[in-house]
């Protein structure tokens, strides 16, 4: 039998790439580890060598081809004796878009395991009135936007430098920093050690001393090594100095959980560092709000934890074309107005929300949907409007259940808007575990869009 | 300058026989690098406002005027007055909870720190630092951090912004013999060396870590070798000498200065009191600290020397030492008649 070479999965967020390059033609013969292709990955290329040994019979995906989906069939591999035509009806990949197709957008969601991310907003979304009316926009992945964001904000200032682990040569472990070690130069695009406490602490006293550092964790998780200085060092100081120096430094990298990565790499910090006086937390869902916040919080005089989402980075989004696009930090931006229900959600909480908002629409229920943005300090004015018109809020995040961000939200409104609320508010978190490894568990730990839609109906009363 | 016999920059060669070589030198107060007159008397100074100062903190702290911690550096003066003497305009100074000396070397005044001490509004954090959090921009001084370690790898970071900005400033990063049992003072000692930084690291090895003996709490006593691992140079100084630091601290400070990245000063030194004011000390015994400072204390050693060399009378030394107790009466009025700070300090100071 031809045995299929498929698309791999090259890391742990992957849902498609780029065949970028085939190194073997029909005919070749390949051995087990040659290199027969290279497949670009929104991280990275990466090459792919051959498993088994035989003869290229069949390449099924074209080089050049964008959005070939995982495990589609990109080849088959002839053993001694068949020939080509033996390959008959196995071909060709229906997926496989062609190499010049558009972009195939607001794509179902597998329903595969690996996949608990649902889709892409399908709702109307309302426009931020922070961006003027009649601005261009162009789509930009969240990853692009938050490079553009430190780009921009080091060529306008020198004191803005960038450090972490892999930030500058491997152009960033998740390529937020692609580019940037080439246009600035390894004195402002700084590669560390694996040395979290050591680099977060330099980065405070460097910023105690006026520089604007950018320190990026690879994930936050690794940042609960160095807690102790974005706590007690960054956050402190300005009180403890009466006023006289302070750390303008931000902390950005990948919060919470991205995909199957288990317990000790999924965990969302966002109501952690909420509790602190001192800090500003910024968690940003799309791509605009992800640049305007990002150059808001590097110019920010204050420390600023900013938690952005693996699985998000690679999300196109529009972003308004603007030479200085600058969003207020502390301020929530409505994503969609309606009367019936408020849901409150930041980060990749909206994902559940927005699907679970087209949903509730087909069934009649007119949400208002409000896209927190900051965490600290948190928007509550915007939310508390909402509730008085709506009278029902529901919020939803990812992280765990107890102090969350959403008890903290339900806590206020019960105290400044109790007369105004018609139903109790429900919290969607996510589970209280550990993220679990196994994928049917871990979808269950995580919200989902089901769960979203229920409480709304709750608090709806249907 | 003197010539330097009592500090060698020891880094490049074999821990052990580093180990050998300055192990014998310890507290031997010879061989060192003379003053003259005036940097004897200029040390003699400084050294004792630190001593009154601190002297006058322990009884407003009995008083009540004081609360929560408070560390005295009473034994240790001679450390940070070498040091400042040999450092310039610009050059930073970071160190952990036990303060004050620091603070006064570097030129702040006794009356802001010690209101806040005693947590009123002319304080230098106005009341809201206290003893172990304080901060002065104007002179250099980055704090006055209570979490031991930690100022280690801010200190770097100063050392950072001096590298970026291309000037020719150098850190100082005091930390304790404790502290250098932590985590981050290593993850900092490499990056400081990979990346050139410069900075002085300055271990105050006082031999206890608050009651636990350096003989009980490291498997490595000598802390001049700590940074060998990265290539950091280290000296082991008599830290009772004034003078044998102040060579060590040209010595360093030009190091930094000259691109050749980080340097580590052991300085060996004795605290008189505990650790802190509630601290009874049981860990050691009287003689051990009757006989330090009876036949080692810094202050003592420049008296000496002054009434030998014929460079100052008894009288003359009772006017400097009425003149010191003039400033610290006077800062300990201050502290106990500014009023606290106001009530709306409270929410201000949090974010700019």
């Amino acid at each position: 039998m031809p045995i299929d070479i498929l698309m791999p999965a090259l890391s742990p967020t992957m849902e498609e790439g780029t065949l970028s390059k085939w190194l073997k033609n029909e005919g070749d013969k390949v051995a087990s580890g040659d290199v027969i292709a290279e497949i670009e990955t929104d991280k990275a290329t990466m090459e792919v060598e051959a498993v088994d040994e035989g003869v290229i019979g069949k390449l099924l995906v074209a080089a050049g081809t964008e959005n070939v989906k995982v495990n589609t069939k990109i080849a088959v591999l002839l053993q001694d004796g068949e020939s080509a035509d033996s390959i008959g009806s196995s071909a060709p990949a229906a997926e496989a878009p062609k190499a010049d197709a558009p972009k195939v957008e607001e794509q179902e969601k597998p329903t595969s395991a690996s996949a608990p991310v649902p889709a892409q907003p399908k709702v109307e979304t309302a426009a931020d009135p922070d961006i003027p009316e009649g601005t261009e926009m162009v789509m930009t992945t969240v990853r692009e936007a938050l490079r553009d964001a430190m780009a921009e904000e080091m060529r306008r200032d020198e004191d803005v430098f960038v450090m972490g682990e892999e930030v500058a040569e491997y152009q960033g472990a998740y390529k937020i920093t692609q580019g940037l070690l080439q246009e600035f130069g390894a004195r402002r695009v700084v590669d560390t050690p694996i040395t979290e406490h050591g680099f977060a602490g330099v980065g405070v006293g460097a910023a105690m001393a006026g520089l604007k550092p950018i320190v990026e964790f690879m994930t936050f998780n690794f940042a609960m090594q160095a807690i102790d200085q974005i706590i007690n060092s960054a956050a402190k100081t300005l009180y403890m100095s009466g006023g006289q120096m302070g750390a303008p430094i931000v902390f950005r990298g990948p919060n919470g959980a991205a995909a199957r990565v288990g317990a000790q790499h999924s965990q969302d910090y966002a109501s952690w560092y909420s509790q602190i006086p001192g800090l500003k937390v910024v968690m940003p869902y799309t791509a605009a709000d992800a640049k305007g916040l990002l150059k808001a919080a590097i110019r920010d005089p204050n420390p600023v934890v900013f938690l952005e989402n693996e699985i998000l980075y690679g999300q196109s989004f529009e972003v308004p074309k603007m030479d200085d696009f600058v969003l207020p930090i502390g301020k929530a931006r409505i994503h969609k107005t309606g009367k019936d229900v408020t849901i409150v959600s930041f980060g990749i909480g909206m994902t559940y929300a927005v699907k679970a908002v087209a949903e509730l629409e087909k069934e009649g229920i007119d949400v208002e949907l409000i896209d927190l943005r900051t965490i600290r300090p948190m928007d509550l004015p915007t939310v508390i409007e909402s509730v008085k018109k709506t009278g029902r809020l529901v919020t939803v995040e990812e992280g765990y259940p107890q102090n969350s961000v959403g008890t903290e939200i339900a806590t206020r409104v019960m105290q400044q808007a109790f007369d105004y609320l018609d139903a109790p508010v429900l919290t969607i978190a996510g589970k209280d575990v550990p993220m679990p490894y196994a994928a049917n568990l871990e979808k269950l730990a995580l919200p989902n869009v089901g769960e979203v839609v229920q409480a709304v109906k709750t608090v709806c009363y249907k | 300058m003197a010539p330097r016999k009592s500090a060698s920059v020891s880094g490049r060669k074999p821990a052990a026989k580093t180990a050998a070589r300055t192990a014998t030198k310890e507290f031997t107060g010879k061989n060192t690098p003379d003053f003259g007159k005036d940097e004897e008397l200029h040390a003699y100074r400084e050294m004792l406002l630190i001593r009154r100062f601190e002297e006058k903190a322990g009884q407003l702290y009995g008083m009540g005027f004081i609360g929560g911690f408070c560390h005295l550096y009473i034994g240790q003066e001679a450390v940070v007055v070498g040091m400042q003497m040999a450092q310039k305009e610009g050059d930073q100074v970071i160190t952990a909870y036990r303060d004050h000396g620091h603070m006064l070397a570097c030129g702040m005044s006794a009356r802001g720190v010690m209101a806040e001490l005693t947590g009123r509004r002319g304080g230098y954090s106005r009341g809201k630092g206290g003893s172990m959090h304080m901060f002065s921009k104007e002179k250099h001084f980055y704090g006055g951090h209570g979490i031991v370690g930690a100022q280690v790898s801010l200190g770097t970071g100063l050392a950072f912004a001096n590298r970026y900005r291309n000037n020719d400033s150098v850190s100082v990063a005091y930390f304790g013999d404790g502290a250098a049992n932590q985590g981050q003072v290593y993850e900092s000692f490499n990056m400081a060396a990979l990346w050139k930084l410069p900075i002085v690291y300055i271990v105050e090895n006082n031999r206890y870590a608050m009651g636990t003996s350096t003989a009980r709490a490291t498997a490595q006593s000598n802390y001049s070798l700590r940074g060998s691992g990265f290539g950091i140079p280290g000296i082991q100084v008599d830290g009772m000498d004034v003078r044998a630091v102040r060579a060590a601290a040209d010595e360093a400070l030009e190091h930094c200065r000259s691109g050749k990245g980080p340097i580590i000063l052991e300085m060996l030194t004795y605290r008189y009191r505990g650790h802190s004011m509630s601290d009874p000390a049981k860990y050691r015994s009287k003689d051990e600290v009757q006989k330090m400072r009876s036949e080692h204390d810094p202050i003592e050693q420049v008296r000496q020397r002054l009434l030998e060399q014929g460079w100052a009378s008894e009288d003359d030394l009772k006017a400097i030492d009425k003149d010191i107790r003039d400033i610290v009466s006077d800062s300990a009025d201050f502290a106990q008649n500014d009023p606290e700070p106001d009530a709306s300090e409270l929410y201000t100071d949090i974010l700019l």
